[in-house]
């Protein structure tokens, strides 16, 4: 996030919300963007294709279709430019690029936009007067902007909205990433990244490496690893061999399941380490218990770039070992010697290397954590970034064109489905899934259908039907709503045993950032007679 | 502008709009209270913080009075205690005391303030309610016989979670806290939050994931962050016996910047996986489709034996890791410390994007 | 002086109180066109100068209650309390049937001081053919133009006794739970939708057309000194006439049930008089030479309250008739406070026990102490004055209480 989570309940008059579900995924954020509309009046924007929760509150809210969302701003930016809502002054002084972006902008009159987005143009019009009116506005977004063919797009034409209203840099405002899971942002911080060292320090950068191999004192490679996604096909074609997987469960979070199992089946090596005995786990050929949360020490980097403590309160569970040990023993073994006595002194050596944590220390963390960049020990810590300058110095603008989603429904499958995450589970379930009231409460997996759209198929709320797409089929329960588009489905993918990536696409990803398009597949769905 | 007045003797000076519960707690006075709670609405219905200003007919309720100028406050006076001792009977009149199996034991208001304020049992004992709620969802037990209608819960499922599931029904003595309809939580709006656990000042409301497993006045407490979602919520392991039984809210902005304690579901409720017999206790080693356990030494030896092989034949690139979006700041850097040093390849990723 | 003096029931079942004309005619709707002729702080301090006090029962000097609502915010209220829901007292129902379009001026007299056109009368639930009739003296008036700007709405209550106090009346507009605010903030800074509101009641409203008719130096001359004007009483109980009264405030309680009251009926001997409604204090027959106004009422320990007066003779019951009222203060409690959500129910069970004859000295030991704190802690007005029945009949029958215990 450029700015905190506090500052959408105390400082933002206006919260435009797309492609977040923020009460089931982001509760706490959630709780907090309905104060701020009960209590201050704060505006609030919605689009999803989804009725969500928050909908119900919304001066605006836009059930645009799957897969839309640079048409839904380039539209909102049209009627911002044509009506003179922008701000001239923010976009001279602190930005390049609006010219080219304004040309592209201008094929998106409303009428057109809500055409292609299936909302009325008038809602568009609403939606960006009041973003672009509004003394603060902040847009927050999650996995249903980018979990696209097109999210990187999404996200510029996002960030391109803010630019053009001069919604960065202020409290209350920015581009706001809702990120999934605690430690996101730290792993991407830390350089969990096949292209980035820790603090986003490129491994191509002559100057980032040299930084590097002195502190490790070896040679390193220049060249971009593999994404995720793209290990998945790489293994499938036989090119990369082994695999290690640290707490992560691929053969439920990944796209077309069908597909990873028959790439990991073809590995020479699979090593998990985990704490659950997960899907992957079960195909490995080696296995390293680690701790939970609850057994060890370190730290955490939320959402909003704040660094937090997280404290050892029990031992370890029989045998198994703290995750950063078993990495050192590996390590040694691989005649690459790491030993460090306690996770404070990694920090300690993290901090040397990246620059935007150097100024955290242990002691200083105590309490309420520091917000990111934090380049000194007297730093106080940084809140919401872009206050006077941004990273590359002006503000940068894309012209982005509308792409179609890669798949589209046919005759074939003629519906869209999209999948997303409930309130009372966690990503695979591996943790969830054995929290006994979580379980209790949600204990199966269910596809939420329109009542219409159930309707003409003859089918009743709680009758078990089969989805399918052109990757495989599962079968589950039909929820049936109101509050979705009447020709998409949705169903969540926190379960193994009727796992929605079964039906999702792998071979269409997000050319930049390598996502997969989750949030739409052409699918069919029928009656199980 | 600043106003004066006299708390129990002692003069002391309080901005202007400063309520009297603040201002005699500033004074060093202890004050008790229910209803009262800093980060909702006030309500001025327990009548428990009532002080005497001098010259007044009746008590006034400190925590919703302001301090006015040459106020003269007097916290314990006779009529003070009575009405304190009074206002304590009434509830006890219809309380299920039970304080040996409440979970709230050791951390009640009422039982803190019966000790304090010597109410061993209620003059007023008469008829008593049977409000015991058998709602059957997994995680909130509700037992509205130790409710003294504070209405903290239902404020706080208003204005922290904006759930509106809970709210007062009927009126008089029949006034309780029910959802529309005085269903269960599992019909209403409720998200199990357990905001409304966290604001009860006794025992009516707990967690049944909990229950029974150890007193949260006498466990340990350890300030953690939040496993689950990127927003980084923090709140306390209740630890006893070198386990974990129980998660409750840290409401100080100070340790809890982000949720000032308020939690959601899994949050509150979803700690219990870590006590799973299912957890991993042993490296495992696969031989003929099946897995044994192994001791660390072998386990990782093989480990390490497989990488240099595939590296040998391969180059590095042909093996990838991913971290995780789950484990440490610190465990990623070595992860990736791992891969790219160890290894030599930069094929590291994590599921930021899935 | 034995005389009625009637000022507000004047014109009584003479006019038609749906009919602005009517009224005009014998010289209506003057006062506010007097009203409107002067600035609004002159205005407020002419009310002050009148010594009016609220007929409502908390006798607060109407022109002081005004001053206090701020200038600055663009929306202020003026809201009528005609929810009259002491078991007894029909006074505000007399006023409105027979006088209407008095309160109506009166309001729209408020309303330029305090600088509001909104008005609303808050009317018992029990009262849906008057809510008619109201209805179409407001449209009447606005009709003939006497209101000029100024509009009135009416709510109808939901019958809950507590919803007569302001506050809750509020919230009961507002369309929440009756229940009542902690006071301050007072309805004058933030009261309807958080606004400065006015609330007075129908009989304070219908008295403002003739102070500025009269001015105000005749208003202060009328009754007692300290509580000038006239008083309308309802009579009730054990009484030859039980009817209604329009009398000066310095007239004697005596003369109240033995003039115009006609005495106790069947000529029977006077136990006790409750003055003031459902909370009010059982005077003795050694205290009838008492005028009725707010302080005089007040150095006897009781309170004029609305004005209802009941009559109980020497063959009534005193713990039973107080074990009735508990029940209904159990049954009124709103639920929010302690002291009186409990306390009343307490109440409530120790007079049961003791009226059916298995109460004890340690019970009315009790049920003492709880009174004195239900008086001094409660939130609202309710709660503090719910117990004064049992304290006032604990101090002067007594032995009714002792004769029942086991
Ligand atoms: C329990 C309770 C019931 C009340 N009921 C009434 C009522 O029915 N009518 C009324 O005018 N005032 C009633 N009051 C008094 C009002 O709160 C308020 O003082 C009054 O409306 C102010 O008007 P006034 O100043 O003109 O008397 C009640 C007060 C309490 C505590
Ligand atoms: S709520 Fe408090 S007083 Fe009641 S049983 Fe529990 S500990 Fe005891
Ligand atoms: S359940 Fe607890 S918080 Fe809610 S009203 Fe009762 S005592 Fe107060
Ligand atoms: S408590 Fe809920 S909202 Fe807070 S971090 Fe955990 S999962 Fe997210
Ligand atoms: S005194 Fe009675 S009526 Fe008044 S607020 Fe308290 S409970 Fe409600
Ligand atoms: S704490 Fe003040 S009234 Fe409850």
């Amino acid at each position: 996030m450029t700015n905190s989570i506090n500052e959408l309940e105390n400082d933002a008059k206006c919260v435009f919300l797309i492609g977040t579900n923020t009460t089931e995924n982001h509760p706490v954020i959630g709780y907090k963007i309905r104060q701020n509309v009960l209590k201050n009046g704060a505006k609030l924007i919605v689009a999803d294709p989804r009725r969500i929760e928050l909908a119900e509150l919304a001066d605006v809210y836009l059930p645009f279709k799957p897969g839309t969302d640079v048409a839904l701003f380039n539209g909102m930016m049209n009627v911002i430019i044509s009506e003179g809502l922008a701000d001239r002054e923010f976009i001279e002084t602190r930005t390049e690029g609006y010219e080219a972006m304004a040309k592209v902008v201008e094929n998106y009159p409303p009428e057109a936009a809500a055409e292609i987005c299936g909302v009325d143009a008038a809602d568009i019009i609403k939606a960006a007067r009041l973003y672009a009116e509004s003394e603060a506005s902040s847009v927050c977004y999650a996995m249903g902007l980018t979990q696209h063919t097109t999210g990187t797009d999404n996200v510029k034409s996002c960030c391109n909205l803010a630019l053009l209203t001069g919604n960065l840099g202020k409290p209350g405002t920015g581009v706001n990433p809702l990120r999934g899971q605690n430690n996101v942002q730290g792993a991407c911080d830390m350089g969990a990244l096949p292209v980035v060292f820790t603090a986003y320090q490129a491994v191509t950068n002559d100057e980032a490496r040299e930084k590097f191999e002195k502190a490790w004192g070896v040679k390193l490679s220049g060249v971009n690893g593999l994404t995720l996604t793209k290990t998945i096909n790489k293994a499938y074609e036989g090119e990369v061999k082994g695999l290690i997987v640290i707490g992560e469960n691929p053969m439920v979070s990944d796209p077309d399941l069908h597909h990873v199992e028959e790439a990991l089946d073809k590995l020479d090596f699979l090593i998990v380490q985990d704490i659950f005995l997960t899907e992957t786990a079960q195909k490995a050929d080696i296995v390293l218990p680690g701790v939970s949360f609850v057994e060890k020490d370190g730290t955490f980097s939320n959402t909003e770039r704040r660094v937090q403590r997280v404290r050892k309160a029990v031992s370890n569970v029989g045998d198994s070992r703290q995750d950063w040990e078993i990495l050192c023993e590996l390590s040694t073994r691989l005649g690459y010697p790491m030993s460090y006595n306690s996770p404070e002194e990694i920090f300690e050596e993290i901090r040397t290397l990246t620059p935007s944590y150097a100024g955290m220390t242990y002691a200083r963390l105590e309490g309420k954590g520091l917000p990111w960049p934090c380049p000194n020990e007297d730093h106080p810590g940084t809140p919401f970034l872009h206050k006077e300058k941004f990273n590359r110095g002006l503000g940068l603008f894309h012209a982005i064109e509308y792409l179609e989603p890669a798949e589209l429904p046919d005759e074939e499958y003629p519906i869209i489905l999209t999948t997303g995450r409930s309130l009372y589970h966690y990503h695979t379930g591996t943790m969830t899934r054995k929290a006994k009231g979580l379980d209790e409460y949600m204990p199966e997996n269910v596809v939420q259908i329109n009542t219409e759209l159930a309707k003409d198929m003859n089918i009743i709320d709680g009758e078990v039907v089969r989805v399918a797409t052109r990757r495989g089929n599962i079968e589950l329960k039909a929820e049936v709503i109101d509050g979705i588009r009447e020709n998409v489905i949705f169903t969540y993918f926190h379960f193994a045993e009727a796992a929605a990536n079964v039906l999702t696409n792998a071979d269409v990803l997000d050319p930049v950032a390598g996502i997969p398009e989750y949030k739409v597949s052409a699918a069919r769905l029928e009656k199980i007679q | 502008m600043d106003i004066k007045l006299t708390i129990d003797g002692k003069e002391i000076e309080v901005p202007q709009g400063t309520m009297l519960l603040e201002a005699c707690r500033k004074a060093g006075a202890d004050i008790p209270t229910f209803c009262y709670d800093p980060d909702l609405k006030l309500a001025g219905s327990c009548r428990m913080c009532v002080v005497q200003p001098k010259g007044w007919r009746n008590l006034v309720a400190s925590c919703v009075t302001p301090a006015q100028n040459g106020m003269v406050i007097e916290t314990e006076s006779s009529d003070v205690v009575e009405a304190r001792k009074v206002v304590l009977e009434l509830m006890l009149a219809r309380h299920k005391l039970t304080c040996h199996t409440c979970e709230k034991d050791g951390e009640c208001n009422l039982q803190d303030y019966c000790y304090r304020y010597g109410v061993t049992e209620s003059r007023f004992a008469g008829k008593v309610h049977n409000l015991f709620k058998d709602d059957s969802n997994p995680f909130i037990e509700r037992d509205y016989d130790k409710c003294v209608m504070c209405t903290r819960c239902v404020r706080a499922c208003e204005e922290i979670t904006g759930a509106r599931a809970i709210n007062v029904m009927d009126r008089g003595h029949h006034a309780h806290i029910a959802t529309a309809y005085d269903g269960s939580l599992e019909d209403s709006p409720c998200v199990f939050c357990g905001q409304c656990i966290m604001v009860c000042p006794v025992g009516a409301l707990s967690s049944k994931i909990a229950a029974g497993q150890g007193k949260p006045a006498q466990n340990d407490k350890v300030m953690t962050t939040c496993t689950y979602c990127g927003t980084g919520c923090t709140f306390e392991l209740n630890v006893k016996n070198d386990k974990i039984v129980g998660v409750t809210s840290n409401r100080d902005a100070e340790w809890s910047p982000v949720n000032k304690g308020a939690l959601c579901v899994k949050g509150r409720f979803g700690w219990d996986f870590v006590n799973s017999p299912e957890r991993l206790t042993t490296p495992l080693i696969k031989e003929n489709g099946e897995f044994r356990p192994a001791s660390w030494d072998e386990a990782l030896d093989l480990a390490a034996d497989k990488i240099k092989a595939v590296k040998e034949q391969y180059g590095p690139d042909s093996i990838s890791m991913f971290s995780s979006a789950r484990i440490t700041n610190e465990e990623n850097y070595l992860a990736q410390k791992l891969m790219r040093a160890a290894i030599g390849s930069n094929n590291v990723d994590h599921c930021a994007r899935l | 002086m034995t005389q009625e003096y009637r000022v507000l029931l004047e014109h009584a079942d003479k006019i038609n109180p749906e009919s602005a004309a009517d009224y005009i005619q014998v010289g209506g709707y003057k006062g506010l066109e007097k009203a409107r002729s002067m600035n609004p702080k002159d205005l407020t301090e002419e009310v002050k100068k009148s010594g009016l006090r609220g007929r409502g029962g908390a006798g607060f000097n109407a022109g002081m209650k005004w001053s206090f609502v701020p200038q600055y915010p663009e929306t202020k209220y003026v809201v009528c309390n005609f929810d009259e829901g002491e078991p007894g007292t029909y006074k505000d129902r007399i006023i409105c049937q027979k006088n209407a379009q008095a309160l109506l001026e009166g309001m729209a007299i408020c309303g330029h001081a305090i600088g509001s056109n909104n008005g609303y009368i808050y009317c018992r639930g029990e009262y849906p053919f008057v809510v008619e009739m109201l209805k179409k003296a407001i449209g009447n008036a606005k009709e003939s133009g006497a209101l000029g700007e100024f509009n009135i709405e009416v709510r109808m209550g939901a019958g809950a006794y507590v919803c007569g106090e302001e506050t809750a009346l509020i919230e009961s507009i507002e369309g929440h739970r009756g229940e009542p605010r902690f006071k301050p903030p007072f309805p004058g800074v933030e009261g309807l939708w958080r606004m400065p509101t006015v609330v007075n009641n129908v009989e304070t409203f219908a008295c403002l057309p003739y102070i500025m008719t009269n001015g105000a130096d005749w208003f202060a001359g009328i009754g007692a000194k300290s509580y000038p004007g006239t008083k309308v009483l309802t009579l009730t109980g054990d009484i030859e006439n039980p009817t209604y009264f329009e009398v000066p405030t310095d007239y004697l309680l005596r003369d109240v049930i033995y003039e115009l009251g006609g005495g106790v009926k069947g000529g029977k001997k006077l136990k006790a008089v409750q003055v003031g409604g459902t909370s009010g204090a059982f005077i003795p027959s050694q205290n009838l030479d008492t005028p009725i106004d707010f302080d005089s009422m007040g150095a006897i320990g009781a309170a004029l309250g609305s004005g209802a007066v009941f009559v109980m003779d020497e063959s009534r019951d005193i713990v039973d008739i107080i074990n009735r009222i508990a029940k209904f203060f159990e049954h009124e409690s709103c639920g929010q406070c302690t002291p009186c959500r409990e306390g009343t129910f307490r109440c409530k069970e120790i007079m049961e026990r003791i009226n059916t004859g298995r109460g004890s000295l340690k019970d009315i030991e009790n049920l003492k102490v709880l009174a004195r704190i239900m008086q001094k802690a409660s939130l609202c007005g309710l709660g503090q004055a719910a117990p004064i029945p049992i304290t006032s009949t604990l101090e002067h029958f007594e032995y009714e209480y002792l004769r029942k215990l086991v």
